[in-house]
């Protein structure tokens, strides 16, 4: 909803004073300036606008925004944004998170905001890798990771993102990542724009630890080879020409198929709306990992009711119901009796 | 009801009686309804529930007995009793499991159809208790209460399954004889509860009657008793639950402040019943989110407190483990919280529906780094109301959290409660900052969210919506004023002074505390310092003292952090301290840490409360008294 009084800001009124303190070249700084960029367009008040953080590189975000925010505990953010904006509708809640922020320590958390619905947006740098403790690999780090935990090579297998948002009943899921900053604004856009909880993977460039986790699929001379854009009502096709396609094949399996060999009424059409998230499952299950053609883009756009939101309409019922809470009247409620006085 | 056999009625002071049954056998409720019947004659009750953890232990056994004490007397009373006067075992073996309680010469109702082989054997019992004679020193009333309510049953027309599960409306119903209690109430309150059901109703009221007849007609009990009203303050009075007390405090505190309530909680044994009760108030505004965990609820409390409401999350031993972390982040962040601790048996799972007072220090330091906390306790059920407004006035007006322990005799205890006036209910003042409060260099004004009030050393609570304000906090050091992100060393030394310097201005803010000696503060030779809720029992075991010509005076703190600012002076007028606590001794040390008193602890640590005995034998010994003729409870 677009309020036309919102004074009209630009990137700078959104940045906080604060020395901007990640790693020079990291991916963050150029998540930070596309939202910075994006919100004088959204129409919203910075005032009305609250960062929640948890620990991690990524949790620092909300010290370079000029609005409201709160870097919390490793973790829990997505909890502590649950109480803030179940508390209040009126306010704009993003939740700035890390993979191992949101998938190791905090993975309790993520999926209860998410299949409650709570009206947060929450964007997950995942860079494969713990940043901030300098080096160790990640719940969404590849098996046979060499770090410095994981000498010997890492033994877990890694978590994804997307089908675990999926799994958890969320509404909305996408994907982005940081070298395209106009897909970046689109998905944030659209994630904002979604009422309930909004799930986004950031890929994002670690520098440091992990340079080039992503090169394989988001370097600018891989992409339209790499990056399978889903766009809704459209067939899910890729490359430079648009010649290959996501078909499912007769088992049921998805798989990549040359559009010209298969005809392109075999080629998906994308739904973002499907109430059955099987199909955004699968297409979150086509790659292994971002060294296979890869889909980015909204996975799932679903209505369902925002938890927020039917906490309020309860609220309202039993006031309707019950008339306004009456102090004296409850203290009774239980049966009382008279001690007539003096007493004796 | 006419009276069928003209009997003598005995005047009765008080008297203690205790239901204990099997878990499936509705003691609980008998116990409740007993004691409300009596709180509405006007006599002074008081309640201890005692029940397994288990919901249904198998059927029968020791582990599975549930019993509820009420203590009712025509004076004023404070504790549920040492020794039940009467005890009404539906089972063998809730005789077999407080027999130990009783003093000799007490009455034994048992009901006599539930003795048979297979349940003696259950229970342990070698040879029947009833013939065997080792129940001598008793007086023991065998009454077939199973075979009765059987009977009155199947007049209804009711199978016999179900007819069977009202025998504990004929213990009611009995016991209500023997105590001249009024029938009307519990008829009606079974009318309305069972309204549904009213097949259900018409059994429980066919059981109660039966109950109230035999103990009129059959030839076994020589009289009944009357115990009369207490002579009590004027005015309106309920019966209330520590844990009832509590919800209606929050919301209470949450009026006065003028802030939305918010509970983060999830489910624990026995804080439970406060996010039940919160969760039927939704009329008042009050937002309840059962959470995913521990750290979820506090998590979300701490949200909500961040955009401008009373901020809450109650929880239990184990769960104040998991919440520690998120304590300390509300520390730092100087946002107001109310932690509830409903304290049980620990550690680890411990005896969840056991009490115990072992989370003090927990409470105090339960945190990694200078990470001081405000703490409240309560001492009573109804005292909880009050103490949920002081830990909220405390938080709203420090910007804190701040702890309120409270602990399971309380939380399911029960007692009479004079109603307060709304209008005499304390007022909390959150006001929210709204204009910036620093000048840059170039003259624009800016908001510093770490610049402290003078007096209450607060920092200013600015909620999102207000323009201009817009402000980060977070769990890293601020830097003193601005706010910002600061590894100052001096500037972490001076905000871990001033967050330690915040609990010294509360500490201006709290009544001293008051000493009971009716000599004057210093006038006996010891003073017993308690806190939280020992406080019936010791204020009784007191009372007993005195009733033996000896002296001896009582403070009980509220405050357990800061500590009431005339405490040290009040220690170091009594030569002798006695410190009883259901842990192994945490007040004792903090006094002995911080005042240098030769304070002496007295500790019992079984899952229950202190009993006033106990109390005046540990009163006596530190007096050098023997005591051999211990006084009745009649001074109590």
């Amino acid at each position: 909803m677009t309020d036309l009084a919102v004074p009209t800001t630009t990137r700078k009124d959104w940045a906080s004073d604060q020395e901007v303190r990640w790693c020079p070249g990291c991916g963050d700084y150029s998540i930070l300036a596309a939202l910075q960029m994006l919100l004088p367009e959204l129409g919203v008040r910075r005032e009305n606008t609250v960062f929640v953080s948890g620990i991690g590189c990524a949790a620092r975000f909300p010290y370079y925004m000029q609005t409201y925010g709160m870097h919390t505990i490793h973790g829990r953010a997505p909890a502590i944004a649950t109480g803030l904006a179940v508390t209040r509708p009126d306010l704009d809640v993003w939740v700035v998170t890390g993979d191992g922020d949101a998938l190791s320590i905090g993975g309790n958390h993520l999926i209860h905001a998410l299949r409650r619905n709570v009206n947060i947006t929450i964007l997950l740098f995942n860079n494969q890798i713990y940043g901030l403790t300098k080096g160790q690999y990640s719940p969404t780090s590849e098996v046979g990771k060499v770090t410095k935990s994981t000498p010997f090579g890492s033994l877990d297998t890694p978590f994804n993102p997307i089908s675990l948002a999926l799994g958890a009943e969320a509404t909305f899921v996408a994907r982005t990542h940081d070298m395209d900053r106009k897909h970046m604004q689109e998905t944030f856009r659209r994630a904002h724009e979604h009422r309930g909880a909004a799930f986004v993977e950031i890929y994002q460039n670690c520098n440091v630890f992990n340079d080039g986790a992503f090169e394989r699929i988001t370097g600018r001379d891989q992409r339209a080879d790499m990056l399978i854009p889903l766009v809704h009502g459209q067939p899910i096709v890729f490359g430079a020409e648009g010649q290959y396609g996501v078909v499912m094949g007769e088992d049921g399996q998805l798989r990549i198929a040359p559009v010209a060999e298969v005809g392109v009424e075999r080629v998906l059409v994308h739904d973002e709306h499907r109430d059955d998230p099987g199909l955004a499952f699968a297409l979150s299950r086509l790659a292994r990992g971002p060294f296979e053609p890869t889909p980015i883009g909204v996975f799932r756009d679903v209505e369902r009711p925002e938890y927020g939101e039917a906490m309020t309409r309860q609220l309202l019922e039993a006031q309707e119901r019950r008339g306004p809470g009456d102090l004296a009247a409850l203290l009774a409620s239980g049966g009382t009796w008279e001690v007539p006085g003096p007493a004796h | 009801m006419s009276t069928v056999v003209p009997r003598k009625t005995k005047e009765l002071d008080r008297v203690v009686v205790r239901f204990a049954g099997d878990s499936g056998d509705g003691m609980q409720l008998t116990g409740s309804r007993f004691t409300t019947v009596s709180s509405l004659l006007g006599n002074d009750t008081a309640t201890l529930p005692d029940f397994p953890a288990e919901i249904r232990a198998p059927a029968g056994t020791l582990a599975g007995v549930s019993a509820f004490q009420v203590h009712i007397s025509d004076h004023d009373i404070l504790t549920p009793g040492d020794a039940p006067n009467v005890l009404v075992a539906m089972n063998p073996a809730a005789l077999r499991a407080n027999l130990g309680l009783m003093a000799p010469g007490g009455t034994i109702i048992v009901n006599v159809d539930a003795f048979d082989q297979r349940s003696l054997e259950k229970a342990g019992y070698q040879a029947n208790p009833l013939s065997d004679g080792s129940l001598a020193a008793f007086t023991v009333y065998e009454v077939p209460m199973t075979s009765l309510t059987m009977q009155v049953g199947k007049e209804a027309g009711v199978k016999p399954r179900d007819a069977e599960r009202s025998k504990n409306f004929f213990a009611l119903g009995l016991v209500s004889w023997l105590y001249s209690r009024p029938v009307e109430p519990t008829l009606a309150w079974i009318a309305e509860r069972f309204g549904g059901r009213p097949e259900v109703a018409e059994v429980n009221t066919r059981a109660f009657k039966a109950g109230y007849h035999f103990g009129e007609t059959a030839e076994l009990f020589e009289s009944n008793y009357q115990v009369r009203p207490a002579p009590v303050e004027p005015g309106t009075y309920t019966n209330v639950t520590g844990n009832t007390a509590l919800a209606w405090g929050l919301i209470a505190a949450a009026r006065q402040a003028k802030l939305p309530l918010f509970l983060g909680s999830y489910p624990i044994t026995p804080a439970s019943d406060i996010l039940h009760e919160l969760s039927k108030q939704k009329h008042f505004g009050v937002r309840t989110l059962q959470a995913e965990d521990e750290i979820a609820g506090i998590g979300a409390a701490i949200g909500a407190a961040f955009g401008g409401a009373l901020g809450v999350t109650t929880t239990s031993g184990p769960g104040m483990d998991l919440k520690a972390e998120a304590v300390g982040l509300a520390v730092n962040l100087e946002l107001p919280l109310v932690v509830v601790d409903i304290q049980r048996a620990g550690p680890s799972t411990g005896m969840p529906t056991k009490t115990e007072q072992g989370d003090l220090l927990q409470a105090l330091y339960g945190r990694h780094g200078e990470a001081p906390v405000p703490v409240v306790a309560a001492m009573t059920p109804s005292h909880c109301f009050d103490v949920a407004i002081e830990a909220a006035r405390i938080a709203v007006t420090y910007r804190t959290p701040v702890i309120l322990l409270s602990d399971g005799y309380l939380a399911n205890g029960a007692e009479p409660w004079r109603l307060p006036a709304i209008e005499d209910l304390p007022t909390i003042e959150a006001n929210f900052a709204t204009q910036p409060n620093h000048e840059r260099a170039d003259g624009t004004a800016e908001f510093w969210p770490y610049l402290r009030d003078p007096v209450t050393l607060a920092r200013p609570w600015a909620v999102p919506g207000t323009p201009g304000l817009e402000h980060r906090i977070g769990g890293l050091e601020k830097q003193a004023g601005s706010g910002n992100v600061s590894y100052d060393g001096e500037n972490h030394e001076r905000m871990v002074h001033e967050r330690a310097a915040k609990l010294a201005a509360v500490a201006a803010s709290i009544p001293p505390v008051a000493v009971d000696d009716p000599d004057g503060q210093g006038g006996a030779p010891v003073l017993v310092l308690g806190w939280g809720s020992t406080y019936g029992a010791i204020a009784a075991g007191v009372r007993r003292v005195r009733a033996r010509g000896l002296k001896v005076a009582h403070a009980h703190l509220v405050h357990l952090n800061p500590f009431p600012p005339n405490l040290g002076e009040v220690l170091r007028a009594y030569p002798k301290v006695l410190v009883p606590e259901v842990n192994l001794g945490q007040l004792v040390k903090l006094v002995r840490a911080e005042f240098l008193v030769d304070a002496q602890p007295l500790t019992k640590v079984q899952g229950q409360p202190f009993r006033a005995r106990e109390i005046e034998e540990a009163v006596l010994e530190v007096l050098g008294v023997a005591a051999q003729s211990a006084t009745s409870e009649e001074q109590e």
